[in-house]
């Protein structure tokens, strides 16, 4: 009689160096905080700008890499956190900085009605639906006079506070926002709801025969994706102070977001943020080129999709196995003896 | 109140075109190309680029049209399906850096201003109807050439060979192969078609009104809500869906001239809340 052999395993995730990688992550932080206390302002302005890129392409890929929902509408959310945040400061004297968050908060509920109607489109019909209702959120606030309509307005309620000061508060608050996006997905990834959502991705049919309710898992992901997209929105247009409907709902964040994603890696937290790195790279030393550069970056989404579909982080994932923020669960066999 | 309505329908004659291109190519192979208003802009200033050269108007307009087929036969071809597939990211992103490749493409090459095709003076010219109603010549031709192309793509499905390859392959691409059918060269076949209807839609467009290198997404976005609204169950329906939208638009632009295209997007999402399957919902 052959012996049974009783296989033990254990459910891996992290690494011996994940803990090293969250010191480094942390001493970094730290670094980056004391950064208005040496540059140059043209640099914290730069890192605002980015960051916005960053926080809208990383909820693009939650909602497009983990949620499977390839939407090209999310400057809907965007441009509403920005125009609430703007309403709140210059009508209702709120604290612009504060409004930053209600902002977000705001476009994620708004997220919930808009989610009735474009979720009765799938694919790519979902990714044209969204483009369609953010053209009428752009085309209403065009139609509102209220906040200048077609032409659009200026955030006045920063006037009293010293310029020098205003742009050391921007950054901070970009900065605080960055982490906290960043520390959102990856623990929404590494909870059960994440595991979830993988499930949901590769196959919703097997999945709701397991027991996960697909309809509700899509709609936190939607609102979750939505609400870190009108957050980038609002404190874009901190920085900026100058806003208008064409500006806060163009399509093409959404595109630059797709374009940064696919580039990156997409499905993983290290996508955005190799590709934000890359984008940043190629528009400081090309983007005087205009509508060539506008050109390379379209040519360059079409070949990664076609020909190197993993991203960069994709590749280096699968060449050595890194991973910077380890989301994925690794059965490991650890003991095999004989019963 | 009827002039309004006919105004409607004839704007809905050039939706019609813009939409059916697209509804052959969901039909067809499930593609959602993001890029087609921007190939529709394409094609009016492919006709624009020939008449440069010096070639007649009219046969510049004509001589687009095969040049567009085989655009798309080997866009198909050597692009597109190569992104096919149960994930839909791919072609998405795809089309849309197409589009994005396009729009600078034609922004470098003919700068940022519209410009119409020229019509020798069709787009001014009218018919008198009644005492009080008369249609301009060239929006009554090109609602006639939507209906010839409704009923020839409609014919074209249920009678010919190709229609028949086309209907096999989208219900089933795998069984189609089977029975000896080339699943990849009908998809080639079906975007030369589409790109045929696409580029005499943007001739048409040229003619009628002005083209300018970033109009592109908004005719997407036209097309797309006529075909939702038609519904996916046949041409008639993105005809219907077409007709919706142009007397929406017009509906909307005689209240105020902010709101003719706002409106068409709350009808489109309208009629998704209350009949999301469209108007006709019955599969080809």
């Amino acid at each position: 009689m052959n012996p049974i052999i009783e296989k033990q395993f254990a459910v891996e995730r992290g690494h011996a160096y994940t803990r090293i990688l969250l010191v480094v992550a942390l001493v970094a932080i730290i670094a980056a905080a004391s950064l208005p206390l040496w540059a140059e302002s043209s640099w914290m302005h730069e890192f605002v700008e980015i960051a916005c890129h960053f926080i809208f392409a990383l909820m693009w890929n939650l909602l497009a890499g983990y949620g499977g929902m390839v939407s090209i509408g999310q400057q809907a959310f965007f441009g509403l956190g920005a125009y609430t945040m703007l309403v709140l400061g210059n009508f209702w004297g709120v604290n612009p900085f504060v409004a930053i968050a209600i902002g977000g908060v705001v476009a994620g509920l708004v997220a919930i009605p808009v989610s009735r109607i474009a979720f009765r489109l799938q694919g790519g019909y979902f990714a044209i639906g969204t483009w369609v209702i953010a053209e009428v959120f752009r085309l209403s606030f065009a139609n509102l006079s209220a906040v200048g309509g077609g032409a659009g307005t200026t955030l006045t309620a920063l006037r009293g506070i010293p310029k020098a000061s205003r742009e050391s508060w921007t950054y901070w608050i970009a900065l605080l926002c960055v982490v906290a996006s960043i520390s959102l997905v990856y623990l929404f990834m590494r909870s059960k709801r994440g595991l979830a959502l993988l499930a949901i991705r590769d196959n919703p049919v097997a999945a709701e025969s397991q027991g996960i309710d697909v309809g509700s898992m899509k709609l936190a992901v939607y609102t979750v994706a939505a609400f870190g997209a009108g957050l980038a929105g609002a404190l874009y247009f901190v920085g900026n102070l100058r806003i208008s409907p064409d500006a806060a709902f163009s399509v093409n964040w959404t595109a630059f977001a797709i374009f940064m994603v696919v580039i990156g890696g997409m499905g993983r937290i290290e996508g955005p943020l190799v590709g934000t790195l890359v984008f940043w790279l190629l528009s400081k030393f090309f983007s005087d080129f205009g509508s060539w550069y506008l050109m390379g970056l379209g040519l360059l989404a079409i070949l990664t999709t076609i020909y190197f579909k993993q991203g960069l982080w994709g590749y280096v994932q699968q060449r050595w196995g890194w991973s910077l923020f380890p989301t994925q669960r690794r059965v490991v066999l650890t003991t095999e003896r004989s019963a | 109140m009827f002039e309004l309505l006919l105004q409607g329908v004839l704007l809905g004659g050039l939706y019609t075109l813009f939409a059916l291109g697209l509804s052959l190519m969901f039909g067809v192979m499930r593609l959602t190309n993001t890029a087609h208003g921007d190939f529709i802009i394409l094609g009016a200033f492919g006709a624009l680029a020939l008449n440069g050269w010096g070639l007649n108007p009219w046969v510049a307009d004509v001589v687009v049209l095969p040049i567009a087929a085989l655009l798309g036969y080997a866009i198909q071809r050597y692009v597109l399906n190569q992104t096919l597939g149960k994930d839909p990211v791919p072609s998405l992103v795809v089309t849309f850096g197409l589009s994005i490749v396009i729009q600078n493409a034609l922004l470098e090459t003919f700068s940022a201003d519209p410009r119409s095709i020229e019509s020798n003076g069709l787009n001014i010219q009218s018919l008198v109807l009644s005492d009080s109603l008369a249609v301009g010549v060239l929006p009554a031709l090109i609602l006639f050439i939507a209906l010839i192309a409704t009923v020839g793509l409609q014919w074209l499905f249920a009678n010919t060979r190709l229609g028949r390859a086309f209907r096999a392959v989208s219900d089933d691409p795998e069984i189609a192969e089977l029975m000896g059918l080339r699943s990849k060269k009908v998809y080639a076949l079906a975007t030369a078609l589409a790109f045929m209807l696409i580029a005499m839609a943007g001739v048409l467009q040229g003619l009628r009104t002005t083209v300018a290198p970033s109009d592109g997404p908004m005719l997407l976005l036209f097309a797309f809500e006529a075909v939702i609204m038609g519904g996916m169950g046949s041409f008639w329906g993105t005809l219907a869906g077409s007709m919706l939208l142009g007397v929406t638009q017009q509906v909307g632009f005689r209240l105020d001239p902010g709101w003719g295209v706002w409106a068409g997007h709350l009808m489109f999402l309208f009629v998704l809340l209350v009949k999301p399957q469209g108007l006709f919902p019955k599969t080809r």
